[in-house]
């Protein structure tokens, strides 16, 4: 290897503090992907699969991506809740690829829920 | 660069690794491989995460999950569980002790939540055998900037400022003692790192060079900066292994990348840097024993002056500064001595490692700001002690320091108070002892420790801590004379006037402590021919007492020799003519009822 210039190690630093960014905590969003049974069988797989990757295109650092279990609606999977720090979540039933990568685009990356996809705003309650 | 939705860090300290975390790591990379999840869930090994007591350990980001004593054959339940339906497994978190609810959250476990991470700021974040893991988090960044934009004057004064101390455990100001090899003329000067941990309980340093190898040879390209070094070595002993596996590739990878070397960073200044492994010796923690021992003579100290700062290592202009100290130096560059004073007491500042060990829940590494009351590390970090059983004290320094008893568990950690108990704040192991330590027992073997490890050159330690040694045993065996206890005391405070190095000068320090604070145990040895803590066999009478008893029949399960008679309702008995004195009895008996 090379010897390195201050130049390099801030480049290198760039470039390797993307991939580590999810071990320091600090995100701005948090995607769930619900992936019970009912979800994968209707295909949250996929879904997973685009978000991934567009969250690769997007460079972002503070969005972090989970899964959940079966969120109760089986009928309306594959489903996804979409979190904005400070803001009431927002999930999103019966997704596609494209669904799902129009979400990414307005809501993780623009900040503006897609209302047509929606089910529901805010946390559920126990009474 | 992959993008990775979840990263699982798992422990590959020495702890995790004995406890087979390495076997997990193999087990969940087949899983996520058969699960197809390679992709999308990266597994990393790190350094010491600190709560060895629960190991094999892992953290699993984004969630910040603790997951606790996982082992190979639990792995496909756990990937499927988590990275599938995306729910923590509750049979690998961790519940603190009598509580109901688990903690699934890292940082809000009170093991980690009073803790301050600066010398391991890297605990659990990063993968210790990757360069490119440290330089992400700011590494290397400190050395860039104090070869290029600061001269070694403004260096000096920039850790003189912090107040950082020598973490070995003498304390001196760690800036002042660059500053003074600083102003010394000399072509050739060395910079040295001591690695030789030796205290029983201590492993603040394993780990640091396990966890963050880099962060140790940053801290020395700057030292070297600032006084003037272009060579340097980092002492280690060779019973450390892992720690000098890693060191060395940290090394290897270093040079390779021009980070050590010649011209490091283009900015003209070089510097070499090479491991040389101890054989053990406790005396080379010695700064003059470990020059010597790196000279390949024997390992022994010479007197001061003249000091290392003038004639080290070679008889050339040197520094030495222990592992966790280099460690300091690199977040003291970048974010300034303020940020560093920020934290801590008057004349203590920033954090300070310790190694929790002993009779606690939570064993393990932690670091914690200066000025924290002892009770909060003990009692809230270390989730208080095993077993319902009581505190008695903690041995704090090693064999060079002393016991602290319950009265003062409300000192604060740092240097002037833990001095004012009789201990010292010494490289940080904190062993904690319950009741059923016996004081002098635990003198005695602290004593043999330092006979046994005493280089002999000097008088006062070779037949000083030799003649303790005997006082302790024949105390311990029944055989106490009256006067021993003001012998001990007399002959202690020769020993520390008189030895040559820090070794002597700190040995008798257990004895001391533990004759101020517990004078009434030796009192029983030598006047009652009793030992409190039923330790020392031949002062325990292995009879049961009728006041005490309560006819449980624990004792009489828990006895190999069959020699205990029991039945419902009734007063067990020891017959002393079957009774083998194995203190299985003692042992299972939560009434203290066998004299």
């Amino acid at each position: 290897m090379a010897k390195l210039t201050i130049a390099d190690l801030k480049k290198i630093k760039e470039e390797y503090h993307a991939g580590q960014a999810l071990r320091e905590g600090g995100f701005k969003v948090k995607i769930t992907v619900h992936m019970g049974t009912c979800g994968i069988a209707a295909g949250a797989r996929p879904i997973m699969n685009v978000i991934l990757e567009e969250l690769a295109k997007s460079g972002r650092k503070d969005i972090a991506v989970t899964t959940s279990g079966c969120a109760g609606l089986c009928s309306k999977e594959p489903m996804m809740t979409i979190e904005l720090s400070g803001e009431a979540p927002v999930r999103y039933i019966a997704l596609t690829e494209e669904k799902a990568r129009k979400i990414f685009a307005e809501h993780v990356m623009a900040g503006k829920p897609v209302k047509e996809y929606a089910l529901v705003v805010g946390h559920e309650t126990t009474y | 660069m992959e993008t990775y939705r979840s990263n699982i860090m798992i422990c590959a300290g020495t702890g995790c690794v004995a406890n087979g975390s390495l076997k997990v790591k193999d087990a969940l990379e087949t899983e996520l491989i058969k699960r197809n999840l390679q992709k999308e869930v990266k597994v990393v090994l790190t350094g010491c995460n600190g709560f060895c007591a629960k190991g094999p350990v892992m953290v699993v980001y984004p969630e910040d999950i603790f997951y606790q004593m996982v082992k190979a054959e639990d792995v496909p339940h756990l990937v499927e569980e988590h990275f599938i339906k995306g729910r923590p497994v509750k049979k690998f978190l961790y519940t603190p002790p009598a509580q109901k609810d688990a903690i699934p959250v890292m940082n809000e476990i009170p093991f980690f939540k009073h803790q301050v991470l600066r010398a391991l700021r890297n605990r659990s974040l990063i993968d210790a055998e990757k360069i490119e893991e440290y330089i992400a988090r700011d590494g290397y960044l400190a050395a860039a900037k104090a070869l290029t934009e600061m001269t070694p004057e403004q260096i000096v004064n920039e850790v003189k400022n912090s107040g950082l101390r020598g973490r070995g455990g003498a304390g001196f100001l760690t800036g002042l003692k660059w500053e003074l090899c600083a102003r010394v003329s000399g072509e050739i000067k060395y910079i040295l790192c001591n690695g030789d941990e030796g205290d029983p309980g201590a492993f603040m340093d394993r780990s640091i060079m396990e966890a963050d190898p880099h962060s140790v040879l940053e801290g020395m390209i700057v030292a070297a900066k600032a006084i003037g070094a272009h060579y340097g070595y980092i002492y280690v002993r060779a019973e450390y292994p892992l720690a000098v596996h890693r060191l060395q590739l940290a090394i290897d990878q270093a040079k390779e990348n021009g980070l050590l070397g010649k011209d490091i960073l283009g900015s003209g200044f070089d510097l070499d840097l090479e491991i040389y492994q101890g054989a053990g010796a406790f005396v080379c923690g010695e700064e003059t024993a470990l020059m010597a021992s790196i000279e390949g003579k024997r390992g022994m100290p010479r007197p001061k002056p003249p000091f290392p700062a003038v004639k080290g290592l070679w008889q050339r202009p040197s520094v030495l500064n222990n592992v966790e100290t280099f460690a300091n130096v690199p977040p003291i560059i970048l974010s300034g001595a303020d940020w560093f004073a920020s934290l801590g007491t008057e004349k203590s500042k920033g954090t300070k490692v310790f190694a929790l060990s002993g009779a606690l829940n939570n064993i393990g590494l932690v670091e914690v700001p200066m000025g924290i009351p002892l009770r909060t590390v003990i009692f809230d970090i270390g989730g208080g002690i095993k077993g319902n059983r009581k505190y008695k004290a903690v041995q704090m320094g090693g064999p060079s320091g002393g016991c602290i008893p319950e009265s003062l568990l409300d000192t604060p950690v740092d240097y002037e108070n833990i001095n004012k108990t009789g201990a010292i704040m010494g490289s940080g192991g904190m062993v904690v002892m319950d009741e059923t330590t016996c004081m002098p027992a635990m003198a005695k073997f602290f004593l043999e420790f330092t006979e046994d490890e005493s280089c002999g050159k000097c008088v006062p330690c070779r037949v000083g801590n030799k003649t303790l040694l005997t006082i302790l045993a024949r105390i311990t065996k029944g055989e106490g004379r009256e006067g021993d206890i003001e012998l001990l005391l007399d002959l202690s405070q020769q020993i520390k006037d008189t030895s040559l190095c820090g070794l002597g000068q700190t040995s008798p320090n257990p004895v001391l402590t533990t004759i101020k604070y517990f004078r009434e145990e030796y009192e029983a040895h030598i006047k009652e021919k009793r030992c409190p803590a039923r330790v020392c066999t031949p002062l325990v009478k292995f009879v049961v007492n009728d006041e005490k008893c309560k006819k449980c029949g624990t004792c009489f399960k828990a006895c190999p020799a069959g020699a205990i008679t029991w039945e419902k309702g009734k007063v067990a008995y020891i017959d002393p003519e079957k009774c083998t004195k194995c203190k299985s009895c003692i042992k299972s008996c939560k009434f203290w009822a066998i004299d």
